[in-house]
């Protein structure tokens, strides 16, 4: 199953200017965020806007604490290029079986010791796509999940 | 108003280093979605919640200090975690309507 944003402009191929990629373990809850902490500070040094790392930093969170509570390892790839980050995040794992409700605001099968930390609002997967100019996810039950996702640089 | 300031009227005490800088605002939430999505760089969070995720979350939008209610203790690894992220951690025995109540007699707006 797969679901996608219409993007905002024409795919242009784009020159990528920096690629680097984490490894993210399913359960690996003491290091959560840490990934997407990582990929604030190279934005940083790349100087796009506040702003932009902001919401990118929001998608890459969710992301991350995803994998960290349903899949069991997955990489997450930074492409920066002139106009635009992109983040591929592929994940080996359960997969999500109808991605209409994952996408559904307050929809989750989050489990009671998860709720407990404040996770398994549903918020996930939508904030994901609100903070992000272009979305794209995949899903092959017992395989795996794959993200695609990205902000666009103010001109 | 600065950290600092506002630590002293309320009587708050941090349980790690006092990182000062001025604060935008106040968030509460235990959701730790909406603190991400929501909150504000230099915002004061509210919360019940004392783990990493929450500090790292809380890093990554710039949250400038947490205040952690109802008594609950950050154990040493959050702590250790919010000084690196130079977030300030108060706690206190307040629940969240009535340290909410406190930062708005305060001046916090």
């Amino acid at each position: 199953m797969s679901e996608e944003l219409p993007r905002a402009g024409a795919e242009a191929p784009g020159e990528i200017l920096y690629s680097e990629r984490w490894t993210i373990r399913g359960g690996d809850f003491d290091h959560g965020g840490e990934v997407a902490a990582a990929v604030k500070s190279t934005l940083r040094q790349f100087a796009v806007a506040p702003e932009v790392i902001r919401r990118l930093s929001i998608a890459n969170f969710e992301a991350e604490m995803n994998v960290i509570m349903y899949a069991e390892e997955a990489v997450l790839e930074l492409q920066v290029l002139p106009d635009r980050a992109r983040v591929t995040l592929a994940d080996r794992g359960q997969g999500i079986p109808d991605i209409g409700l994952a996408m559904q605001e307050g929809w989750s099968t989050a489990t009671p010791e998860m709720r407990q930390r404040g996770f398994g609002a549903g918020l996930g997967l939508p904030n994901i796509r609100k903070n992000c100019d272009e979305f794209a996810i995949e899903s092959t039950v017992g395989v795996g999940t794959t993200l695609r996702y990205g902000v666009r640089f103010p001109l | 108003m600065k950290l600092a300031e506002l630590a002293g009227k309320l009587e708050l005490k941090a349980v790690n280093s006092l990182f000062d800088r001025e604060l935008t605002g106040v968030y509460i939430s235990d959701m730790v979605s909406d603190v991400i999505a929501n909150a504000q760089a230099g915002n004061l969070l509210v919360t019940l919640q004392v783990h990493t995720n929450v500090i790292a979350a809380a890093n990554l939008v710039d949250i400038a200090a947490i205040v952690v209610t109802q008594g609950k203790k950050p154990p040493e690894d959050v702590i250790k975690m919010a000084d690196k992220a130079k977030i300030t951690l108060f706690t206190t025995e307040l629940n969240r309507w009535q340290i909410a109540t406190k930062l708005y007699e305060s001046g916090v707006r």
